[in-house]
């Protein structure tokens, strides 16, 4: 069975962009904390979720609603709202993290189809059998914890799809357990659907180049000359047992593509791309390229080449399987 | 007089001894729980590894007799379960605790089917950040919530007001647990993988601490976790606990003198020790890292706690 690619759309016209590439899927959300990438300038109004299901649905594309933050307590209006928003567009499916929205959705949007988010860190047959049975969910986006080799083990277990992420960002750390962020700054993924937030950050130059900060902690030291990255807290540089290193992870992405035919084996579901932040024209060159690999490799050709093909997306070029090959622990 | 700071007055509000996140020798564990059975302030202790099972074989012999023990003593114990199960050894042994017949701390939803049924304990490793979520793990038989150590404390009120028949709890002291990876960092810092990592996180028994490239002290690693370098100190009146509904502090061990730190939550809970005075007799102490309080008061976790 075919691979379906999950792709980015942080806007209408990434969406656009997304499916005119030659997404299957594409997953997007609503413009507030309801999401886990509530940056400005990104998302969806509800008008233009529904535009965007039609759009997506009239090209063959199916559609996922990001809902997959932890509802702030005392006020879940929000993720109600964001559910039934979801539901009115004709969304396909809706992705949630949070015990209380999973209970909320299987209650009163019995019709929709829910996915579990990797916010859920949801890594056992246990764990997955508890969110499908109780909750009906019919897919979990696989926590970045497991090997290729243990998802294809644990697809064996599970009666649900899986999906996994193949290109983009990549955490270290188990997405959905981690406050770094608002230990530096107070704003976090959990909390409010942000990680190291631009207004902390700060790019200070002395005579030594230039120190990149969160909230005041230095993440990183650049050398004149040298292009200061992003402070992203776990991708910095720090010391640790009189060692200076990237200790969490080095300043990478992940690139699984050269393991599209092992994730066919190991009977997943979906390939999901990272980068809803990202613009179209990255949408568009990224998608194309997965797509004609995935289609490369249903046809039985090998996967060699394409993570070659792929090598030149990313900023800086370093690039890791992460978590699927299990030398990266 | 208001029924909630009536109730603050007429029950003792519960001291916890959480699990020793760390990799501590089996013979370190029954030194250390020998004393806090015979001397801590303490009416609960956690045991277990919950950080990385692949620390789980030194010391799972030492639990009956540690249970044992610390039971004689008048403690109530509750075995904590692995926080990040994954392979089947550690589904296994999270299946193995909750079948021990003592109360368990879940620290992961796999252990959900393992203790349907009966009444279990959340730790602060499961998303609980509000009401929805607290109702919904009580429907299922949760009698006491240690909520995530990042909740703001008006979504404590919130969540501990609708719920007033769950015993919730607050991480008040230790280094904060802020992540889990399944990467580990002792390992990655010394060259090796996590499969063969020699067990390197025993060389630093309260976590090594890792700072910026300016100097700074920010954060501490364990293993696959990631700490906080600052010691969480909330020390709450026993009238602004009572107000927050919350019934029960927890404090996570160190190698500092833990049933000093106990003897000064005991008396501060019960109104014999004032907030400051507790705070300096524990910046007395040999902590690891600077105080901070942050997350209690709707701040960055790491904001130092203010003495006056």
């Amino acid at each position: 069975m075919s691979l379906e690619l999950v792709c980015p759309a942080g806007t209408p016209s990434a969406l656009r962009a997304a499916v005119e590439a030659g997404a299957h899927s594409v997953y997007c959300g609503f413009r507030d904390e309801t999401n886990a990438r509530n940056f400005p300038g990104l998302n969806f109004s509800p008008d233009e979720m529904i535009e965007g299901v039609r759009f997506a649905h009239a090209h063959g594309a199916k559609v996922l609603v990001a809902i997959n933050t932890f509802a702030k307590a005392g006020s879940m209006d929000a993720w109600k709202a964001a559910l039934a928003n979801a539901e009115k567009a004709g969304a396909d499916a809706v992705i949630l993290a949070d015990l209380a929205v999973l209970d909320y959705a299987a209650t009163h949007h019995p019709n929709l189809r829910l996915h579990l988010s990797v916010q859920a860190a949801a890594a056992t047959p246990e764990a997955i059998a508890f969110y499908a049975d109780t909750f009906g969910v019919k897919r979990v986006v696989m926590p970045r914890v497991l090997s290729v080799e243990e998802i294809a083990k644990l697809n064996a277990a599970i009666n649900v799809e899986t999906e996994a992420f193949v290109f983009g960002g990549l955490c270290p750390m188990t997405e959905g357990r981690c406050s770094l962020s608002s230990y530096a700054t107070g704003k976090s993924p959990n909390l409010t659907g942000v990680c190291s937030p631009p207004e902390h950050v700060a790019y200070s130059e002395d005579r030594n180049g230039t120190a990149t900060r969160l909230n005041g902690f230095t993440i990183d030291r650049f050398g004149a000359g040298e292009q200061a990255g992003y402070p992203t807290l776990c991708k910095g540089r720090f010391v640790a047992g009189g060692k200076t290193s990237y200790l969490f992870e080095d300043p990478v992405s992940l690139n699984a593509a050269s393991l599209i035919a092992a994730f066919a084996k190991a009977g997943i579901t979906a390939l999901k791309i990272e980068g809803r932040q990202r613009g179209k024209g990255y949408v568009t060159e990224v998608v194309r390229t997965f797509r004609a690999a995935v289609d490369a490799i249903d046809a039985g050709g090998t996967e060699v080449e394409v993570g070659r093909l792929l090598a030149g997306l990313v900023e800086g070029g370093r690039q890791t399987s992460g978590a699927y090959k299990k030398t990266w622990r | 007089m208001p029924e909630v700071e009536k109730s603050s007055k007429m029950t003792k509000t519960g001291l916890t001894l959480g699990p020793v996140l760390f990799n501590w020798s089996p013979d370190r564990l029954r030194d250390f729980y020998a004393r806090i059975a015979d001397e801590a302030e303490v009416d609960r202790v956690h045991l277990g590894e919950v950080i990385c099972g692949k620390r789980q074989p030194f010391t799972d012999g030492l639990w009956p007799e540690l249970i044992e023990r610390l039971q004689a003593a008048g403690k109530q114990v509750v075995l904590s379960t692995l926080a990040l199960p994954y392979n089947p050894r550690e589904r296994k042994a999270v299946t193995d605790f909750c079948e021990v017949g003592e109360i368990v701390e879940i620290n992961d939803l796999t252990a959900l089917p393992s203790v349907a049924g009966k009444p279990f304990i959340v730790g602060p490793f499961v998303n609980v950040y509000n009401e929805g979520a607290a109702r919904f793990l009580a429907g299922r038989g949760a009698t006491g919530i240690c909520l995530p150590v990042e909740l703001p404390i008006a979504s404590v009120a919130i969540i501990a007001g609708e719920l007033p028949e769950v015993e919730f709890e607050l991480f008040a002291f230790g280094r904060l647990p802020l992540a889990l990876s399944g990467r580990c960092y002792h390992a990655r810092l010394h060259g090796l993988h996590k499969d063969g990592c020699q067990f390197v996180c025993d060389r630093d028994p309260d976590g090594l601490p890792v700072d910026t490239l300016d100097g700074q002290q920010f954060l501490a690693i364990n293993g696959i976790q990631t700490l906080s370098n600052g010691v969480e100190a909330f020390c709450p009146t026993p009238d602004e606990l009572g107000k927050l509904g919350v019934r029960r502090l927890r404090l996570s061990p160190h190698t500092v003198d833990m049933v000093a730190v106990s003897r000064l939550y005991r008396a501060l809970l019960d109104g014999r020790a004032s907030r400051a005075e507790t705070l300096a007799a524990l910046k007395e102490l040999n902590l690891p890292g600077e105080l901070v309080d942050g997350f209690t008061r709707g701040q960055p976790g790491s904001a130092r706690v203010e003495m006056a």
